[in-house]
């Protein structure tokens, strides 16, 4: 369904190029390709209109028409207008000169709030901030309860308002923050429909109440078309001053938030990759755009890795590759290692290029499940067996397969991935150590 | 809220427009407002090309050339899409079992909770299972709605096994003569393999708990949701045997035209629309209602 824009340009334009002379009205079919990639990854009509004409107007000045390399130029311009509509480079959260800095998150129900506040107290006091919770939130039943919750699991003190007195208390509770040893509030407030008077008129009294430093948008990364309108509608009552995007861990392309910016020229400063509560980063605009157009995100990836992968543990890896000492054992570690990244295919079309065959891949939880396999194959192993997989001889590959819950070709088909796998990197060891192995350029060392 | 008055929040006036001005000729920027008003209500464009394309061709041949036919066109087309049979299965099985899967925000719980409100006031004697194990909470929030629509629940503990959950539910609605057994299940991003695999087995289990069951596993699509909807739907499918759809949020401005995608590649009806925040807003799906809702407000 999401085929790659990249892709779908890249076809247009070898139609084009056998041409003798390309028209405007060449260059307007492959900008259709664009609408509808854009479209498809939720990203605002009106927005993707002004998008277009702008890229019409840039891609004729730069003479994409007469370059051999046209789709991959059209693919750039689009990128850089989508950067552009984003805001360019990352906000930072704004702090108050005296604190606390007070922070009020709003939003439609289920746009994913009250996870937000506990992410980001998790995320200010990692930064070693003294952040109080404050469960705003009177309307869902036991939404108090919930953040009470996640505020015991991340020990951050949370405190509930009343639900008559619910302007009120927030403006005690975060005027005695600072006495209480708080530098940082976050008001938790019940989701709303941006439609809802009677709501509306409580919220903009909480921000009348709190004298917030940040009034930020939960905005859903798999919302629609209605984003722009709902979010318009609460920046026009409350002033925001950013934008969080939320579930940004599925497979949504987030362009209704591309829009939010576009139009309301709030700029997103956050957004949540995952259920943990360490999962809310801040927002790099330049990779949403990449994400957009399904370019990959290799930034994100290697960021990822330095978090997640233990360095030491990586060389000691690579040595052993190179010397073909490489066992089950470590390529079992090594898929423990790439698992905590996040999900295969999620971490795939990070890679530029590899979209493709992320798309060709087992889709999500099937390439999950492929994994699981291996892993469950591997656990059925002696420790024997898995340093030296040549003792796997017939009935031990029975009973592997029988304690993996898998069948014995799966089990071959394993060992025969790994054997061939060890060949090829004691061929790379050999050139390697021979001086015939190039360092790539532009990798990043392990 | 009754479905027309959350549906024509925003309709303005439709049906003046329809019926006050009959022959009003028909145009190409009416045409272009049409699309537009499609796209706008997340109507996938591999749906609205083609539509307009014929629109289009039928208008330059003048075949069609009023407004109001072309507006009838377009209605029963979409209307067509969203028929069938759109009653809840399972009715006569003892218990029928129902479970509300979604991902996170969508709307789970408080569907849970009205669909019991529904039955019971249709006479019959729901019981909840709170299988949402995971968020924070998530057991008090049915919890307190079951006290609210006086429903009985059976709920498990923080970090329980959901299927369990589900498996003590289906047996105590059995024992205690309860018709019909709604379980909320934990909210999950479709692309997250192992909480994928954990619904696929709340669905075994359930199956074990009676044979047969479940009888259907809505899938709740949050109304204001995108083209994404498409992919959750196709994954749900594949884990959850999903057999019909539940829009919700609707009382806003959203349209939650992503249904038309899904209803057309993968044959979900979609069965309850939520249309409000009280305990009587979840209705049956009315087509004509949710099609006019999405036509344009601006000739």
């Amino acid at each position: 369904m999401f085929e790659q824009l990249s892709d779908r340009l890249a076809t247009t334009f070898e139609r084009l190029r056998g041409r003798a002379r390309v028209t405007e009205a060449d260059l307007d079919e492959a900008l259709r390709d664009v609408r509808v990639a854009l479209l498809e990854a939720d990203v605002n009509l009106k927005v993707v209109r002004q998008l277009i004409a702008t890229v019409r107007e840039r891609a004729l000045g730069e003479r994409v028409l007469e370059s051999i390399t046209g789709a991959q130029q059209v693919v750039k311009i689009v990128h850089d207008a989508i950067v552009e509509m984003l805001g360019g480079t990352a906000t930072p959260l704004a702090r108050a000169d005296r604190p606390p800095t007070v922070i009020v998150l709003a939003g439609l129900q289920g746009s994913g709030k009250t996870t937000t506040a506990a992410k980001l107290a998790n995320l200010l006091r990692k930064q070693g901030r003294h952040p109080l919770l404050v469960a705003a939130d009177v309307h869902r039943p036991a939404a108090i309860d919930q953040l009470t919750t996640l505020g015991k699991q991340l020990g951050v003190p949370v405190r509930a308002v009343r639900a008559d007195r619910v302007a009120a208390d927030v403006a005690t509770i975060t005027g005695a923050a600072a006495a209480e040893g708080s530098d940082t509030v976050i008001v938790d407030t019940a989701g709303r429909l941006h439609i809802d008077e009677g709501m509306m008129n409580e919220i903009a009294d909480v921000v009348a109440a709190a004298k917030p430093h940040e009034v930020l948008l939960v905005v859903d990364a798999m919302a629609g078309q209605d984003a722009v309108d709902s979010a318009s509608a609460f920046n026009a009552r409350l002033a925001l001053s950013g934008l969080v995007l939320a579930k940004a861990d599925g497979d949504a392309r987030g362009g209704a938030s591309l829009s939010v910016r576009a139009v309301t020229g709030v700029p997103v400063k956050l957004i949540g990759t995952g259920e943990r509560l360490d999962a809310l980063e801040v927002f790099h605009p330049d990779r949403l755009a990449q994400r957009i157009l399904g370019m990959g995100d290799i930034l994100t990836l290697v960021e990822r890795a330095q978090e997640h992968l233990d360095e030491k543990t990586a060389q000691e890896q690579a040595r052993k590759l190179m010397d073909a000492q490489f066992t089950l054992d470590d390529f079992y570690a090594q898929l423990q290692q790439v698992k905590k990244m996040g999900p295969l295919g999620d971490l795939l079309k990070m890679v530029p290029g590899m979209g493709g065959i992320a798309k060709q891949l087992p889709e999500g939880p099937e390439a999950e499940r492929e994994l699981r396999k291996i892993e469950a194959i591997i656990s059925s192993m002696t420790k024997g067996e898995r340093a030296d997989p040549s003792l796997i001889n017939g009935p031990r590959r029975r009973r592997i397969a029988a304690g993996s819950g898998t069948t014995v070709s799966d089990v071959n088909q394993l060992l025969k991935q790994f054997a061939d796998m060890k060949k090829l990197m004691k061929q790379f060891g050999t050139m390697a150590k021979s001086g015939r192995l190039p360092r790539l350029p532009g990798m990043p060392r392990v | 809220m009754s479905i027309d008055k959350a549906l024509a929040k925003t309709r303005g006036g439709f049906l003046s427009r329809l019926f006050g001005r009959g022959d009003e000729k028909l145009t190409a920027e009416w045409l272009d407002g049409l699309e537009e008003a499609l796209v706008r209500a997340d109507v996938s464009v591999s749906l609205v090309d083609p539509l307009m394309a014929q629109l289009r061709d039928l208008f330059v041949t003048g075949e069609l050339k009023t407004i109001p036919k072309a507006l009838t066109a377009v209605r029963e087309t979409l209307v067509a899409a969203l028929a069938g049979d759109l009653r809840l299965a399972g009715e006569g099985k003892r218990p029928r079992v129902i479970l509300v899967v979604g991902v996170n925000g969508s709307g789970k719980t408080t569907t849970a909770a009205k669909l019991a409100k529904r039955l019971k006031d249709a006479g019959e004697r729901p019981l909840l299972a709170g299988a949402d194990t995971f968020r924070a909470a998530a057991i008090e929030q049915l919890e307190r709605w079951a006290e609210r629509v006086e429903v009985p629940i059976v709920s498990g503990k923080p970090e329980g096994d959901p299927a369990a959950v589900v498996f003590d539910a289906v047996n105590a609605a059995a024992a205690r003569g309860n018709t019909t057994v709604i379980a909320d299940t934990a909210g999950r991003l479709h692309t997250k393999g192992q909480l994928m695999d954990e619904l696929g087995k709340i669905v075994r289990v359930a199956g074990r708990a009676r044979e047969g069951a479940p009888d259907e596993v809505l899938l709740v699509l949050d109304g204001t949701a995108g083209q994404n909807a498409i992919q959750q739907a196709r994954q749900f499918t594949a884990t959850a045997a999903v057999t019909g759809l539940v829009v919700t949020k609707l009382d806003g401005t959203a349209k939650g035209g992503a249904v038309f995608a899904i209803v057309q590649e993968l044959g979900l009806p979609v069965k309850l629309l939520g249309v409000g925040e009280k305990a009587d807003d979840l209705v049956p799906m009315d087509p004509l209602a949710f099609v006019n809702a999405l036509l344009p407000d601006a000739a």
